[in-house]
């Protein structure tokens, strides 16, 4: 039923070559993660878009074998807005 | 679109202004998610109708098409999907929740 922090985060990059991923293992039994997920594609998009992509991202596994992610995402902090 | 079952979604969350999809009931949730969803709007003073997804599986399979979100709760206000447990709880956070409903003319506790 598990899935590995790795194979998550290789789906998302997958769809999403720039983003920055960060996986943790919330309960310690491969089943219950907590995805951050930066990428330039978010940009201008509302959170429920940028959930959607990573949804898509994961191909169908989100509700099914990975029973709980918890998503955090949002574009990169902009350097030039100073 | 003729889907008895989109149809039946439809109608629950044009003629309830705040309507949460969730797996128990308001008064007892089956899933600490959507205890997790109830609980933010309970505090903010916000009444709701909770659809207990568990109870019916054309609902419960149907809504995930329906908002093209695979997981449950989902919060919907005024016919509009809002998010599911962890947009709803980052919007809580921010305040940006409580302005929505203010916006949406949804009466909550937290209003000024």
């Amino acid at each position: 039923m598990a899935m590995q922090p790795a194979e998550i985060e290789a789906l998302i990059k997958a769809a999403l070559p720039d983003a920055e991923v960060t996986i943790e293992d919330l309960a310690g039994d491969g089943d219950h993660y907590a995805a951050k997920v930066v990428s330039e594609s978010f940009r201008g998009l509302s959170r429920v878009k940028q959930h959607q992509i990573v949804y898509a991202a994961l191909q169908g596994r989100m509700g099914g074998v990975l029973h709980a992610l918890a998503l955090q995402t949002s574009a990169p902090e902009q350097d030039t807005a100073r | 679109m003729s889907n008895p079952t989109f149809d039946r979604i439809q109608a629950d969350i044009t003629e309830n202004p705040v309507v949460l999809f969730m797996k128990g009931t308001p008064v007892f949730p089956q899933c600490g998610f959507s205890a997790r969803v109830v609980q933010i709007l309970s505090h903010l003073g916000v009444p709701f109708k909770g659809v207990n997804v568990l109870e019916d599986m054309e609902i419960r399979e149907g809504i995930k098409a329906f908002t093209n979100w695979p997981t449950i709760p989902q919060l919907y206000v005024k016919g509009e999907f809002v998010g599911g447990c962890d947009i709803v709880i980052e919007m809580f956070q921010s305040g940006e929740l409580t302005a929505l409903l203010n916006e949406k003319g949804i009466a909550n506790k937290a209003e000024a």
